[in-house]
């Protein structure tokens, strides 16, 4: 059965795109009629309109907010990366390190974050780096887990020819175990990037009440005390709009800079 | 009795000899005593029942499987001292490429993992001896066809100039016209330059067609050894010859009573 040009399981790529927008319409026109039909005061919930207006009256705020947050985030995931990277590199290297350090990289995934961020702040201060720490806390096991399981989930006929030709430890890392596991580093950073923005938004609850610190999480806080329920929305979509952009960034280096990899190992379409 | 490799001056170059070799993986003993030998340049194919141990005896001459006792000699005659691993190479059952890496890039690896030259053997060259045109070679491996991902897992095994050619099952997933053209390739490649190469196949026809011995096993040893009475330059159309239809059925006939 043949099947219409540049579309999916028969669906045109037109429709795939304008069915969520109509399902967003649909949801922000429920909104407006629930406000309007129970007349809900503005402070309770405001109308998509009014969030829009208190969007753009506080636009510049809101964008310093996703510029600081944005920051924190990307070091934290950059942090992240690094040191999930290198840990997992160590573990691939020696069982008696990955059995001992392990556990500890599982207790970070588990650790409840607004139980320790006190005492980061202690530890680190009132300011970004605290942030950045809280982020590499709550985005770093995507990573560890997913390129650990790639450098040493590598196929049995390719360690077998590598050792015919007596590769040596370093050989086999960087010309075998680290190219397979790129497309699970990618994976892993799909994940961390949403957890990423998610860390630096609940740190800047903790750390920008005591200070000037002007993120997004810092605004929110900032808002809910002066009921400003509307630029209190319009913070919950430009931290939204922030993950989207941080994982379609991921999935940009995905496609760009990591493409070799990631789509030679079947992980991202030739097409 | 310890497993041993060693080098014997006395045998002459590249030679195997496979004494009392004892394998057992995951409780399972494979070889069971195995005794092997084969002549500097020969072509044996090694058939046999699948688990009778024909691809535990490859690997465990390419160095890749230990055994628990037993020894292999490599016979040299002479020649200037090298390590086993510079003279020897492996062709799996698939492919094996690095899919990240362009062809020519796959078939470099070998001399990037020894840090070494290339022995003098031209990659453009080699490339083109194994059929794969200019165009082909900047390819990635998942954007070839299975024969010709096969094509340069074998110029991958032939760029160190081995003396010693191990293949597995090489062309087992490909169909039959395209292993009967690999197959003619694989001994344009020896009388090329004459080298020791053992084939593993499930395929009497393959096993006729290829060797100038085969080894028939079974119960982890060589059951029985059979010489091929062809000419020993051979063309596919060989295969409709009255001789070649009667060695098939003297070999078919013993593979049978091997599998009683």
């Amino acid at each position: 059965m043949s099947m219409s040009r540049g579309s999916s399981n028969g669906i045109s790529l037109g429709l795939q795109f304008l069915l969520p927008v109509a399902v967003f319409g649909m949801v922000l026109a429920i909104w407006h009629g629930m406000v309007v039909a129970f007349d809900l005061p503005k402070i309770l919930l405001p109308t998509p309109k009014e969030v829009l207006e208190a969007g753009w009256e506080h636009r510049t705020t809101l964008l310093k907010g996703i510029w600081a947050t944005g920051q924190a985030a990307l070091f934290g995931l950059g942090a992240s990366v690094l040191f999930g990277t290198v840990l997992a590199i160590l573990f691939s290297q020696s069982k008696i390190f990955r059995l001992a350090m392990y556990p500890y990289v599982i207790f970070l995934q588990t650790v409840p974050i607004v139980a320790i961020a006190p005492l980061l702040i202690i530890w680190l201060g009132n300011g970004f780096w605290t942030i950045v720490a809280i982020v590499l806390i709550i985005s770093i096991f995507p990573i560890v887990a997913n390129v650990t399981t790639g450098l040493l989930s590598i196929d049995k006929n390719l360690l077998e020819l590598f050792r015919l030709y007596n590769a040596t430890r370093w050989q086999m890392l960087t010309k075998l175990r680290i190219p397979v596991a790129t497309s699970h580093l990618v994976v892993g950073m799909r994940i961390s990037s949403g957890l990423a923005v998610i860390g630096a938004i609940v740190g800047e609850f903790f750390v920008g009440n005591a200070t000037s610190y002007d993120g997004l999480g810092s605004l929110m806080t900032q808002w809910q005390t002066q009921f400003k329920t509307d630029a209190l929305m319009a913070a919950v979509g430009a931290s939204t709009l922030l993950g989207v952009s941080f994982f379609v960034f991921v999935n940009f280096l995905s496609r760009t800079l990591l493409r070799r990899w990631t789509q030679a190992l079947g992980f991202e379409s030739t097409k | 009795m310890p497993s041993e490799k060693s080098t014997n001056q006395d045998l002459p170059e590249w030679s195997i000899a496979c004494r009392g070799l004892h394998v057992t993986l995951g409780g399972k003993q494979v070889l069971n005593g195995l005794d092997f030998s084969m002549a500097p340049g020969e072509i044996v194919s090694l058939l046999g029942a699948s688990g009778c141990g024909k691809s535990t005896l490859l690997r465990t001459i390419a160095g890749i499987v230990h055994p628990q006792s037993g020894t292999i000699e490599f016979g040299r005659g002479g020649q200037e001292s090298k390590d086993r691993e510079a003279e020897l190479s492996f062709v799996f059952q698939e492919a094996t490429l690095l899919p990240w890496r362009t062809v020519e890039s796959n078939v470099r690896l070998p001399l990037e993992l020894k840090s070494s030259t290339n022995n003098g053997v031209s990659i453009p060259e080699l490339l083109r001896q194994v059929g794969l045109n200019e165009r082909d070679w900047g390819k990635l491996p998942g954007e070839l066809s299975g024969g010709m991902k096969m094509r340069a897992s074998l110029a991958r095994a032939l760029v160190t100039d081995p003396d010693l050619l191990l293949l597995d099952e090489p062309f087992a997933a490909l169909d039959d016209i395209l292993r009967t053209k690999l197959n003619e390739l694989l001994l344009q490649i020896w009388s090329s330059r004459s080298r020791t190469i053992v084939f593993v196949t499930h395929n009497i026809a393959e096993a006729i067609f290829l060797s100038h011995r085969i080894a028939i096993m079974g119960q982890g040893k060589i059951a029985e050894w059979y010489s091929v009475d062809l000419p020993k330059d051979r063309r596919s159309d060989i295969r409709s010859t009255l001789p070649f239809a009667t060695i098939y059925g003297e070999v078919a006939k013993k593979l049978e009573e091997q599998k009683r």
